[in-house]
């Protein structure tokens, strides 16, 4: 039927009585007209009516055939079924519950992944006209970032792009006048809201005509979001001047709420001008070809411009580039990418993960369609006898499959209705969390019209899925020989497909069950390693000194006075400084060289260190071994020779062993010698699964930073000092924003414990669906087999056989099937496990406890699937057993 | 009635619409006109008329209309829609295909063989 004819089909429905009036009125017409005729041919009026009547012939076939043209009987039909299905659920309020329960998990597993994949991958940015944005990737590692002249010449002389803008990110310090925070900037070129076709909600945005040199543009332009927070919405603070690093800065307007910046799920507080660089950074690259800080540059095409052409317009671009400044550009070759998951480089890891993480869904759902497939062969086979007797009574088998179906697909609407309703609360809650408390992260994945519609197909899909199951077995039935016989003459051969349905299902959850055992013992072995340092005991005071208006020579002198001041308070046992925390959000390497090696090529580079910059006493604070050496001093400074602290991996594999080390020189890009004066012990630094890395610590005074983590090693609760911290820092500078957090908490918060932590909690939860799913599908088979054999155990029992012994030969090909799907899920789960090894650490799948939660887990469940098909088999008499039927 | 011949499955639709292609006409009309076009050779059963006449307007290729007849009664009038005018095309030269194909293989004589 098509689409159309199904419209009609349904007008004629609503308007069911009129249709009706005029097939009355227009079979009337006919005999009237008929009747004429025959009154013509000189019969009286009464008896030509008779016989027009007559003719005519029955009056309800007639309307029956018209009914059945228009189509009205097919809906009729539908709300038959639709009758008879919701009665004979209503009668098993535990088959149609576990069903439905079935299918929401299923459903709501499902809308939940898919919801997420449709936030990352499948919507574009959030502004106008995305279909012909794009980012611009550069050389073969296709690198985002970019340098500022060459943004420059790229912007300037290309013909393909309307317009480019480039963008990065700088962390503020914001003083409205009372209070210094610090915020999350988006430093954009003075075009860069033109060239996206971005409005402003208030005021008005940068324009390319603000831009005269660095420093040149005092204007900042506020976040919706932030507006809302801070401003309390006061449309007043367009023109009010603030203070940024110290800096006055002027509002001039609001970003539109709808736009969170370029970079998806980060939204920065407000926009800050590119060019101000210095200001805002205390330092500035601006005119370094050779330094690619730009975090992205992007475009709209040219109307009618191809990707390809653009590619081909930008690569000329870079060799003329590469031509005219040789010592600072190299493979100058461009590709284009959509800006939003910050293009090549994130794009496809986060899209490998979630199309992994829906592949495991989907099969969350098979595992359920399988399982409930099976649950309507049962009931299809309880109700053999009344199909039977429907068909020997003249029913078509496409009627009764037809019932069928809309059995199934009833039960996957209820079942998708819950799913959706449930995954709907998990998304709202997963909208309104912030992974990272540190960065602006929302991750908006509330579910659109897309998933709706996503989830609705899937969900008809299930209910067809599920009710094909039972569709050979219906065809073949033979109403006579069921009628005759009673319903047992097909149960052996049937029971072997649902066996297999069984078995792989079992098989998945055991898959599922044991990746999941693996993550959870990772993670929890990871919390028990050594780190290096000691995050017992300790606070992080995190600050930038550059959001203070400090730079240059002023940086060390207020990071020894902050180190000093901070040792005063009671209670504290060591403080010190490090310009980032290991196990943070990432690291710096540094490539070192022999220090006989004077051709400083990367190709020649020895090794890439982890490397860190650090105060006298950070070890201590830190709780960090030197094993031996000198820690560095105040005395380790500019105009002394420069020294390193290395680690024990540095120490081994550089120079053999830690006393070989001690004393050692090696070399770094910039040419510079610098002495090893200690080693530490190895600790981790970037991930919690990573093999021991090298090392080095430079002391701050050679390598200044502003970027300060100061560590307080406290003799007790160390948060009983964070008063005395905060009063102790504002005496020292009223302007610095800073923030103070236990070092527990700031690791746990941290983006090094999010990925194993994210993985190990999905695993856990597909692992929970899958154990009731085959919990369900368990309980399905052990009640199907023991209702079908009733009769033959009521009759052992009642000849005296035992019955542990009976119901054993009745529950064990449920529990082989459960054991050998089992088998076969923790041997594939093993092999899964090994991909599992990158994100967890040492994600050892043969790892006894594993093995052993496996099998316990596994026996559970097949427990709980069988415990009450057994307790109301046994609890019925024999003699009841045998008077049934 | 051995100068009428049995409608073939299938063929009644046909007839429908090129009698309604001659002119608008209620059900009864329908009727008359495919007895009058076929030399009368051809009977429709006045019971099959009405479904074959609502399955065309579901389908699309009939619309109709109430109105008042010569008799000056009410009735039902059915006229060809375009979609209606192009199936009727259709199926008139497939129709034509298939007689002329069927003419000669009856026509065939054992010399010709």
């Amino acid at each position: 039927m098509t689409l159309r004819a199904l419209a009609r089909s349904a007008a004629a429905l609503f308007h069911r009585s009129r249709v009706e009036d005029e097939m009355d009125e227009e079979l009337r017409s006919h005999i009237q007209h008929r009747a004429d005729d025959l009154e013509r041919s000189g019969i009286d009026r009464a008896a030509a009516e008779r016989r027009a009547r007559l003719e005519f012939g029955g009056h309800q076939r007639f309307k029956e055939e018209c009914r059945e043209a228009i189509g009205i009987a097919f809906i009729d039909t539908l709300v038959q079924d639709l009758r008879f299905t919701v009665r004979l659920l209503r009668k098993s309020p535990g088959f149609t519950f576990t069903a439905a329960t079935t299918l929401a998990l299923g459903i709501g597993a499902n809308a939940v992944v898919f919801s997420v994949l449709n936030a990352f991958i499948l919507r574009p940015l959030d502004v106008p006209d995305a279909d012909s944005l794009y980012q611009i990737e550069r050389g073969p590692d296709k690198a985002g970032a970019q340098s500022y002249p060459d943004y420059v010449d790229l912007r300037d002389r290309n013909r393909t792009f309307d317009d480019l803008a480039a963008f990065s990110f700088a962390q503020v310090g914001l003083d409205t006048g009372d209070n210094p925070t610090r915020a999350w900037a988006q430093s954009v070129t003075g075009n860069y809201f033109d060239a996206l076709r971005i409005q402003p909600h208030l005021g008005r945005l940068f324009h390319a005509s603000d831009e005269h040199g660095p420093n040149s543009v005092p204007y900042i332009v506020l976040g919706h979001a932030y507006w809302h927070t801070r401003f309390q919405d006061d449309p007043t603070v367009v023109g009010r001047v603030v203070r940024l690093n110290k800096h006055p800065y002027t509002i001039v307007g609001v970003a539109p709420p709808g736009f969170h910046g370029t970079l998806m799920f980060f939204n920065p507080d407000l926009f800050v001008p590119l060019l101000n660089e210095e200001q805002l950074e205390g330092n500035t690259d601006l005119h370094k070809r050779g330094t690619h800080w730009i975090f992205m540059v992007m475009g709209h095409l040219k109307p009618g411009v191809t990707t390809a052409q653009a590619i081909a317009d930008l690569s000329s671009i870079g060799a003329y580039l590469e031509k005219t400044y040789p010592k600072d550009d190299g493979q100058m070759t461009f590709a284009l990418a959509r800006p939003g998951l910050y293009g090549d480089f994130l794009g496809p890891v986060v899209q490998a993960f979630l199309i992994g993480l829906m592949l495991l869904a989907a099969l969350i759902l098979l595992a359920a369609c399988a399982n409930l497939g099976s649950l309507f062969a049962a009931r299809a086979a309880d109700r053999s006898r009344e199909v039977a007797l429907r068909l020997a009574l003249g029913a078509s088998r496409a009627r009764i499959l037809r019932q069928l179906f809309t059995e199934a697909v009833l039960i996957a609407l209820m079942g998708g209705a819950a799913g959706v309703s449930a995954s709907v609360v998990v998304l709202r809650g997963l909208s309104a969390w912030q992974p990272f408390s540190r960065f602006p992260i929302h991750v908006p994945v509330t579910p659109d019209r897309t998933v709706y519609a996503v989830a609705l197909l899937v969900t008809i899909a299930s209910g067809f899925v599920c009710g094909a199951v039972p569709v050979r077995q219906t065809l073949r039935t033979d109403p006579y020989e069921v009628v005759k016989a009673g319903s047992t003459g097909y149960v052996v051969r049937r029971i072997a497909v649902r066996d297999l349905l069984l078995v792989v299902q079992i098989a998945i959850c055991a898959v599922l069950v044991t990746a999941s055992l693996v993550a959870v013992r990772g993670l929890l072995r990871s919390q028990n390693i050594s780190f290096g340092f000691e995050i017992d005991r300790a606070m992080l005071v995190d600050t930038d000194l550059s959001m203070a208006g400090y730079k240059d020579g002023t940086v060390a002198p207020i990071q020894k006075r902050m180190i000093e001041a901070l040792q005063t308070i009671s209670g504290t046992e060591a403080v010190g400084l490090i310009d980032q925390p290991p196990l943070w959000a990432g690291s710096t390497t540094i490539s070192i060289y022999r220090d006989m090696m004077t051709d400083l090529r990367p190709a020649n580079a020895i090794a890439n260190p982890v490397t860190y910059k650090i105060s006298p006493g950070y070890f201590q604070a830190a709780g960090t071994a030197l094993l031996a050496g000198r820690a560095p001093t105040w005395h380790d400074d500019k105009d002394a020779p420069r020294v390193a602290v290395v680690n024990q991996e540095f120490a081994r594999r550089i120079f053999g062993s830690v006393t070989n080390a001690v004393g050692s020189y090696y070399k770094i890009r910039d040419g510079s010698r610098i002495q090893v004066v200690g080693v530490v012990e190895d600790g981790k630094y970037t991930s919690f699964a990573e093999s021991p890395q090298l090392a080095m610590f430079f002391p701050i005074q050679q390598s200044p930073t502003t970027s300060t983590w100061l560590v307080v090693r406290s003799s007790r609760d160390p948060r009983q000092l964070t008063s005395a911290i905060r009063t102790t820092l504002r005496d020292l500078d009223p302007a610095m924003p800073f923030s103070i957090e236990t070092w527990k908490s700031e690791l746990e918060s941290g983006a090094t414990l999010f990925g194993p932590r994210m993985a190990t909690a999905s695993l856990g939860v597909l692992g929970a669906m899958g154990a009731m799913l085959s919990v369900t599908g368990i309980f399905g088979l052990a009640a199907y087999s023991l209702s079908k054999r009733k009769r033959e155990l009521g009759i052992r029992m009642a000849l005296g056989a035992q019955r542990a012994h009976v119901l054993r030969s009745a529950l064990g090909r449920a529990l082989k099937l459960l054991a050998i799907g089992s088998g076969a899920g923790l041997v594939l789960g093993i092999l899964a496990s090994r991909v599992l090894a990158a994100i967890v650490y040492q994600a050892s799948p043969r790892d006894p406890v594993v093995l052993a939660g496996v099998v316990v887990a596994m026996a559970l469940l097949g427990l709980l699937g069988t415990w009450i098909p057994a307790q109301r088999a046994l609890s019925v008499s024999p003699l009841m057993l045998l008077r049934e039927e | 009635m051995s100068g009428q011949a049995q409608l073939l499955p299938g063929t009644l639709d046909l007839l429908i619409l090129k009698a309604v292609s001659l002119g608008p006409l209620h059900g009864y009309g329908v009727l008359l006109r495919i007895e009058q076009i076929s030399g009368r050779a051809l009977l429709v059963e006045q019971g099959a008329l009405y479904p074959a006449l609502f399955r065309l307007v579901r389908q699309g290729l009939l619309k109709a209309s109430w109105g008042t007849s010569d008799n000056n009664r009410r009735a039902k009038f059915y006229g060809l829609t375009p979609a209606g005018r192009r199936r009727l095309r259709e199926e008139t030269a497939g129709w034509k295909r298939l007689a002329a194909a069927m003419g000669s293989a009856l026509a065939a004589n054992p010399e010709e063989v």
